[in-house]
């Protein structure tokens, strides 16, 4: 063991034995590497890919438990020294950051130039920038600006091997070679070592409007939903929240701009919602408290398409809310044996429209014996792609779909 | 890997033929010569045979048929590609997805629309518009593009600026892979479980394999849409309008900028009447929710007033609209009334150092005495530079093509990128190492191999080869046969 600290610290500076809290999804790590750079990435991984160590990335550890457990760990390469906005021009709407950035922290910098990466929700704020895109979190205003995957215009990871490659660039139109952000987005860490990132960034609006409307019926809170759509406002974020199953619904749709026109655009909106859902519609300049905010552990995020959100509301086993806009929606279940239960319900209610339902965030011991992710297409392609990228399988071995 | 002679060409001829009937397989040299370029057509490969599938278990059959005997493919949509991406393999097959334009389902309500790689990209937005929807890529070849084509270049168009390229508008697609499997990436929902491997196939280049379905997304036609042409004494205070409009919070749907020499040529080309005198024109349009649009236009006009704007026209109906969009649209067939040939660059900067490249693209044209004529999408930083030349004349030919590389150097040195919608191709796989490092590289090729481990989809596209890097990189010569026949435009 000592040995292998020694060829780690050879590497990184920066490398401890692992701590009590030095655990992922329940297994402990062995060591922590610290590295400062992308270069001292590329030497830890370089010295533990020597070592066979089978490794995880961390950021701010927020999503820990999102997939499964590794089935092996020995060494938690964290991120967060690596905390720094390498280069914004605010003129061209673009920044380069590194992964173990906060994302509130990114985002109170751009503030003062007025402008935002255009991720929100509460779950996309308490975590790192590397996290956000290895966990493709995304709140209501993906609706509008898209995901992670649509803003993010450039990447630099480590391969297990301590290889450095780059893809995409700094400017957003650019279509040379492929297109590799994509493939990190929402891959839990089982590609590489995610360590730098460049985001097309949109200007702050001068204005924003909330419109709600509360209803006892799904039919009704989805013809408001679908009456907004058809619509040309132009929304931000169409969202649900359904605290309770079978209980009222309330939805909200986010709109912005120029402050000349806001309100009558806001009232517009207000009476089309009033309209579609039979019951009066309310305007307010700050959010309801549940906007973007995830619901209490144990959650699956399910997705569907738009035509199914009035089944889906009617019939979800567990509370829904999140952007029915997009059709993506965190449910939350049963934090007991229910459990498994309610997540086959739910998957079997999303696959009638073409969606999907996750596990995301539960107590190991409530995932155990669980098929958390659910039946995968193309799945051949994507173990092809993981033996490729990283055949000796150590980089975040089990956390992802198939075993991967 | 099996040897590809004629022999072996001729037997896969008459698998194929018990597969497609005797129609969708030509072998006639005669007919293969119709495909031997796509819209760069200084690259010209008479394939070794075309084929015609109608269907997706067809293309799966040809596939499965190439790759059983090592033989390379190709997948060609309408043939409008401009760095040579469908450039057909001498002896492989050119796989054609025209008999495949099916729109399969138009359902605004799920905010979609399932479509045959061949359909027509404007077709999309026809089919959808009696709803009032639309399909928002609208790449400037969009009355004869394929969406198929859309997918694999990932096309943008000049509405990108606002509305993205084509990978923010497919859900899904269903794809041959280069083994010949079926299968679907993504599908009729966002986030589908596993790695996005649709986010990766879109804007492959057809390296990855050939799409035969997609599933794409449709958006709400605007409630209102404001267009405005706005005359500058030169570029610098044109550029600082655009950065003022960025700077002011407004996105627009398009910013579109013309210089003095590309004016000229339109106007020779299509009497578009631009204002007299104007060193440089910029066409920026707005669309949104009336109210919203209402004030944001009044800030751009302001903006374009306080850089230096003469004279500001603002579109009263959509004729006018299509009036001031003729002459940008026009302005790459345009450049042949001025020149009898010319290299049409397609290259990205950062926007805000617009007037500094210009500037040195100027010193580099009045340095060499070649004429560049400048259109671009000046909301991105996406330079399109017509570098003009007379084959005729000895060295101009050469001339230009040094200047036009020297134009991706500048891009590549102040930041930016080797192409921004046109693709790499064969055209560009020489400059990639410019721009990426060889782990880069060896890197999105791990990618390649999980799809085609045997490298018979669309071999010697995107990334360098010793053969092809050997050779001098091309140049424009004549306007493309689609084009001179009315059918297309370039942007």
């Amino acid at each position: 063991m000592a040995t292998t600290l020694h060829g780690l610290q050879a590497a990184c500076g920066e490398v401890t034995e692992a701590g009590a809290d030095d655990v992922v999804d329940g297994v402990p790590a062995r060591w922590v590497a610290w590295p400062g750079s992308t270069e001292e990435v590329s030497a830890v991984l370089r010295a533990a890919a020597g070592l066979g160590l089978r490794v995880v990335a961390r950021g701010t550890g927020t999503r820990m438990t999102w997939g499964l457990p590794p089935t092996d760990l020995d060494l938690i390469v964290d991120l967060s020294r690596m905390n720094a906005v390498v280069a914004h021009v605010a003129g061209d709407l673009v920044v380069t950051v590194q992964a173990g950035l906060r994302m509130v922290d990114l985002q109170d910098l751009l503030a003062t130039h007025g402008q935002q990466l255009a991720l929100d929700g509460f779950d996309t704020l308490g975590g790192t920038i590397g996290g956000t895109i290895a966990t493709a979190a995304s709140g209501p205003s993906r609706y509008r600006y898209g995901s992670v995957r649509d803003l993010l215009i450039g990447i630099t990871v480590v391969l297990a091997d301590g290889t450095v490659a780059r893809a995409g660039g700094t400017v957003v139109k650019n279509v040379a070679g492929y297109d590799l952000g994509k493939l990190y987005t929402g891959s839990l860490g089982t590609l590489g070592v995610i360590t730098e990132a460049v985001f097309r960034l949109h200007p702050l609006p001068e204005a924003r409007r909330w419109i709600t409307a509360t209803t006892d019926g799904s039919a009704q809170a989805a013809a408001g939903i679908a009456a907004v759509r058809a619509s040309q406002h132009a929304p931000v974020a169409l969202e649900v929240d359904l605290a309770m199953p079978g209980g009222a619904v309330t939805i909200g749709v986010a709109i912005e701009g120029v402050a000349g026109s806001i309100s009558a655009r806001a009232d517009d909106v207000r009476d089309l919602v009033g309209a579609a859902v039979g019951i009066p519609a309310t305007v307010a300049e700050h959010p309801p408290d549940w906007w973007g905010q995830p619901p209490q552990a144990p959650y699956a995020t399910v997705t569907c398409q738009p035509t199914g959100l009035a089944d889906l509301l009617a019939t979800a086993p567990g509370t829904l809310r999140g952007s029915a806009g997009a059709g993506v929606l965190a449910s939350g279940l049963t934090d007991d044996d229910r459990l498994g239960a309610e997540l086959a319900r739910l998957r079997q209610i999303a696959g009638q429209h073409g969606g999907y339902a996750v596990l995301r965030c539960a107590a190991p011991h409530r995932r155990a014996g669980l098929d958390v992710w659910g039946p995968v297409p193309a799945m051949t392609l994507m173990r092809r792609l993981k033996d490729q990228f990283d055949p000796e399988h150590r980089l975040a071995p089990g956390r992802f779909v198939g075993g991967i | 890997m099996t040897t590809y002679e004629g022999a072996t060409l001729g037997l896969l001829a008459a698998e194929l033929h018990a597969v497609l009937g005797p129609t969708a397989v030509i072998t006639d040299r005669q007919r293969l010569r119709t495909y031997e370029c796509d819209g760069l057509a200084q690259h010209r490969v008479v394939p070794g045979m075309v084929v015609l599938p109608e269907s997706a278990e067809q293309v799966a059959a040809v596939v499965r048929a190439c790759a059983a005997q090592g033989i390379p493919f190709v997948a060609r949509g309408s043939g409008t590609g401009l760095s040579g991406g469908a450039l057909p393999h001498a002896e492989g097959v050119l796989i054609v997805t025209s008999r495949m334009r099916r729109i399969l389902e138009v359902d605004a309500a799920n905010e979609r629309a399932i479509v045959e790689p061949g359909v027509v990209n404007l077709d999309v937005t026809k089919a959808a518009a009696p709803q009032g929807w639309y399909f928002a890529p609208d790449p400037s070849s969009q009355q004869i593009c394929s969406v198929g084509g859309n997918v694999a270049e990932n096309s943008g168009g000049a509405h990108c600026l606002k509305y993205g390229f084509t990978t923010h508008h497919v859900l899904g697609v269903e794809v041959v892979t280069p083994d010949g499997e079926l299968v679907w990436l993504g599908g009729t929902t966002r986030d589908v479980p596993g790695y996005d491997l649709l986010g990766a196939f879109v804007g492959s280049e057809g390296t990855l394999g050939i799409t035969t379905k997609i599933v794409v997304r449709l958006l709400r036609s605007p409630e209102s849409v404001r267009c405005l042409l706005a005359a500058f004494p030169g570029v610098d205070e044109a550029g600082a309008a655009v950065s003022a409009i960025i700077a002011g919070g407004v996105t627009p749907a398009a910013i579109e900028m013309m210089d003095a020499l590309a004016i000229e040529a339109a106007e020779a080309a299509v009497a578009c009447g631009y204002p007299d005198g104007a060193g440089a024109v910029l066409i920026v349009e707005l669309d949104g929710p009336a109210g919203e649009v209402e004030h944001t236009f009044a800030a751009v006009r302001r903006h374009c007033t306080d850089a230096g704007a003469f004279e500001i026209r603002l579109a009263q109906d959509a004729d006018e609209r299509a009036r001031f969009w003729k002459g940008r649209k026009s302005a790459f067939a345009a450049v042949g009334r001025i020149s009898p040939d010319y290299i049409v660059q397609d290259g990205v900067i950062p926007r805000t150092v617009l007037p500094d490249v210009l500037r040195r693209i100027t010193e580099l044209s009045a340095g060499t005495g070649v004429r560049v004529a400048n259109v671009f999408h000046a909301g991105d930083g996406n330079l399109h530079p017509l570098v003009l030349f007379d084959e005729s004349k000895p060295g101009e030919a050469q001339a230009a093509e040094e200047v036009s590389a020297a134009i991706l150097d500048l891009c590549i040195s102040y930041g930016g990128s080797i192409t921004g919608e046109h693709g790499v191709g064969v055209d560009k796989a020489c400059h990639m190492p410019r721009m990426f490092t060889t782990d880069d590289l060896d890197t999105m090729q791990l990618l390649r191999r999980a799809f085609d481990p045997t490298g018979v989809c669309n071999p010697g596209k995107v990334f360098p080869t010793p053969r092809l890097c050997g050779e001098v990189p091309g140049k424009r010569k004549a306007v493309h046969p689609l084009q001179a026949a009315g059918l297309a435009e370039q942007f």
